[in-house]
């Protein structure tokens, strides 16, 4: 690869390795909003199929060119700024959106050295881009100068940070576990243990261990990117789409894509952290890619599979449920995870 | 120091859970509703006033236009209304063909309510399974009226025409989308009559509950978002004006069709479920309930219309016409087609009022009479004004999100209750 790569780089001299990063930005983005686009279009089809109905299927051959349809006509409509409108940061919102979902991709690693940033403190660059993806909310709500929008924005802030503390101390138990707040390392841990050894490394995986943690992680996960049945920021049977309500053409898309590009990165996340990320279950099969590839579809499945599912829930109850239920779970969780590391009987030698 | 003030929201007239044109001014605190002030008229069409310009039958179709999810209920309390004034008797099939069609239309309001319900509440996958069998009841309204839903069938002194003997089938088309073997499972149930289609329906639908219980009735969420959200205690209930479901689900059992009964309600067997709590919850369940005692009346006027044959209108041709064999053969028959036709029915002076459990409740017609071929005047009483008008009572205190599941609990139509 190195050689291969040689005479393209003494091409560029000093600059190469700016420009090699911004190859693989690139090889990292376009995927992930194709993935995006792709992933609009399976929600609607798998949902359909759930509501007894077909979902689209005129544009293209059945019905595959309906996101490229849909981005297309996004693309030019009129972005209408409301008169009364804080006018930059109406514009800045959807932008503070998307760019913390897009740049959380930079540390996940796809397989072994497949990364765009090995940086030892991942997992922190995670939360601290995860968490900077609400600002963009609040201040889309603010700055619409709607009321429906203000409603959003305020709900957003309570929700996403009582999920975001949630989220933190389940990945603190990994941390523990893992003792590497690097996510190469993480997925390297859970290739050891007792079960891998007899060649079964699923059960050596951290949702064993960490079960209860893991369905916290999933399910905060899906109340930080706003999905059912914790879309009460958008909540569209009561505050119509949040704060989402003024915004029409390419700035109402980024924050669709957002949504999906943050659904994206916790199933990324989720198979990371507590499913192994590229690992293979069984050790007669190879690791890969693929393995990461089918577990990231396994989560958004859920994602999908909750929304047809399940009732919205109210925002004071979900706020009971994350200060009530989830925080003194993992808060007791990681408690018993520190004992259980400390005695004999520690898994993680 | 800065001046706290509430929050006022305007809630529709375009919005997702308004239910149509529902526009309410909300006051709020945080998100704790402190008033709710429903503002009516945004669909008003003036349907008693046009009444009055119009023969009594001519109204008939308006009725189906003022509940327009339980279109056949309100023709049917008009058509009695006249039929009071008139003093004549609607021969017996007629009566069971219209508490058939009743039934049906109940069953078809409370899939309506219970879908959309859940959809204001989220669970949107509700919607698609109730509107499923709506789409059969549908069809069953189209074979014996040609309309999907603004049926026009009742007459005053019976129904316009017998059931059909045929059920409309599905067409093969050059559809890419539907080959011939989803063809045959749609027509499966076609092959017959409309009684042998309403009867599969009827066998197959309990299943139907069945499921969407499975969806809802323990969900956790769904519970969470019912359960002691919009109590009303059953002497407010009574004091407010509630009627049908809303009454029902405060617990006291008052449903015309066993407490002043009409057609042949009495001759069929069926229960009135009552709730214990009057929240949203107990009335989301004594819809379910009424849905399959539904089922089982349609089940039993199947039953005796499958077994016994006779006229479906009254044969006093100064209210119904003749038949055109009798209307070509006889010179008096033709006089009376030909009065009926153009100047209409003349209903004798006097006032009337007659009411029918209505899906949402009980609704009533008062007409009024001066011995014209027009109504002199005509009120109509529709369960969703009272039912809106204690939405400041039943949502106060509570949060936005549970005033979208009050709305979806009051079954709220505002094309009766505009009028």
């Amino acid at each position: 690869m190195d050689a291969l790569l040689q005479p393209i780089a003494s091409l560029f001299g000093p600059a190469w390795p700016l420009v090699w990063i911004l190859v693989k930005i690139v090889g990292i983005v376009l995927p992930l909003i194709l993935c995006v686009a792709y992933l609009t279009f399976a929600e609607r089809k798998v949902i359909g199929y759930m509501q007894v109905r077909l979902g689209p299927n005129r544009v293209g051959p059945k019905g595959w060119l309906q996101p490229i349809a849909d981005a297309l006509k996004l693309m030019f409509k009129e972005i209408i700024v409301p008169s009364k409108s804080s006018k930059a940061l109406f514009i800045i919102g959807p932008i503070m959106v998307m760019a913390p979902a897009l740049a959380a991709w930079a540390v996940i690693p796809f397989y072994k050295d497949w990364v765009l940033a090995n940086i030892d403190a991942g997992m922190l660059y995670i939360m601290a881009m995860t968490s900077l993806g609400v600002y963009g909310v609040i201040i889309a709500g603010w700055a619409s100068n709607s009321k429906y929008a203000f409603l959003g924005g305020m709900r957003a802030t309570a929700q996403m940070v009582s999920y975001e503390l949630a989220m933190g101390f389940s990945l603190v138990a990994v941390l523990m576990i893992s003792a590497s707040l690097n996510l190469s390392d993480i997925v390297i841990g859970q290739s050891k243990g007792l079960f891998a050894s007899h060649g079964f490394s699923i059960f050596s995986w951290n949702w064993l261990p960490l079960l209860p943690l893991f369905i916290v992680y999933l399910i905060s996960g899906v109340a930080e990117t706003n999905r059912a049945p914790f879309d009460v920021v958008e909540g569209e049977s009561e505050i119509v789409a949040g704060h989402m309500i003024e915004y029409s053409g390419m700035a109402f898309a980024l924050f669709f894509l957002a949504e999906y590009a943050n659904m994206i990165l916790v199933s990324a996340l989720t198979s990371i952290f507590f499913l192994g990320g590229w690992l293979s279950p069984v050790s007669f099969l190879p690791n890969g890619f693929f393995w990461l590839a089918l577990k990231i579809c396994f989560v958004l499945f859920l994602f999908l599979w909750f929304r047809a599912t399940f009732p919205r829930f109210r925002y004071d109850q979900i706020m009971r449920l994350g200060w009530k239920v989830f925080i003194p779970l993992t808060l007791v969780w990681i408690l018993f995870v520190g004992v259980w590391m400390m005695s004999p009987w520690s898994i993680w030698r | 120091m800065a001046e706290i003030r509430n929050y006022t929201i305007n809630f529709g007239p375009q919005h997702p859970a308004a239910h149509g044109v529902l526009r309410l001014v909300l006051e709020l605190d945080g998100e704790v509703v402190v008033r709710a002030d429903p503002h009516i008229g945004l669909l008003h069409r003036g349907t008693e006033k046009l009444a009055e310009t119009r023969t009594w039958v001519q109204s008939v179709p308006y009725m189906d236009r003022l509940d327009y999810v339980s279109m056949m209920c309100n023709e049917h309390a008009y058509c009695m209304a006249i039929e009071r004034l008139l003093g004549i008797e609607v021969p017996l099939r007629a009566q069971y063909i219209r508490v058939m069609f009743d039934e049906i239309t109940r069953i078809l309001n409370h899939l309506l309510n219970i879908g959309t319900h859940a959809l204001d509440i989220g669970a949107m996958t509700m919607v698609l399974y109730t509107f499923r069998e709506r789409e059969d009841l549908m069809d069953a309204y189209e074979a014996v009226s040609g309309a999907r839903m603004h049926a026009a069938y009742y007459r005053p002194g019976g129904v316009y025409r017998d059931l059909p003997d045929q059920m409309p089938k599905y067409e093969a088309s050059n559809s890419k989308y539907r080959n011939a073997a989803t063809l045959n499972s749609l027509n499966s149930a076609r092959e017959g009559s409309l009684l042998d289609f309403l009867d599969d329906f009827t066998q197959r639908f309990p299943k139907y509950i069945d499921e969407y219980e499975t969806l809802l009735t323990d969900n956790r969420i769904w519970k969470q978002r019912t359960v002691g959200v919009g109590v009303v205690s059953p002497e407010e209930a009574l004091a407010l004006g509630f009627t049908g479901a809303m009454l029902r689900g405060s617990g006291v059992e008052w449903d015309i069709r066993k407490k002043q009964t009409y057609e042949v309600y009495d001759r069929v067997d069926f229960d009135i479920p009552i709730g214990v709590n009057g929240d949203c919850y107990d009335r989301y369940l004594v819809r379910m309930e009424e849905m399959r005692q539904s089922n089982r009346i349609i089940r039993q006027c199947i039953d005796w219309l499958k077994k016994n044959r006779g006229p479906v209108i009254s044969d006093n041709h100064k209210v119904a016409p003749p038949s055109r064999v009798q209307m070509k053969e006889n010179m008096e028959e033709l006089i009376h087609h030909f009065k009926l036709f153009s100047e209409g029915i003349h209903v004798p002076a006097g006032e009337a009022y007659a009411a029918v459990e209505h899906p949402k409740g009980e609704f009533g017609v008062y007409a009024i009479s001066d011995g014209a071929n027009k109504p002199y005047r005509l009120k109509l009483r529709a369960p969703g004004f009272a039912h809106l008008a204690a939405m400041d009572a039943v949502a106060r205190g509570h949060m936005l999100a549970d005033v979208v599941a009050i709305i979806g609990t009051m079954d709220i139509v505002f094309g009766e209750i505009d009028r």
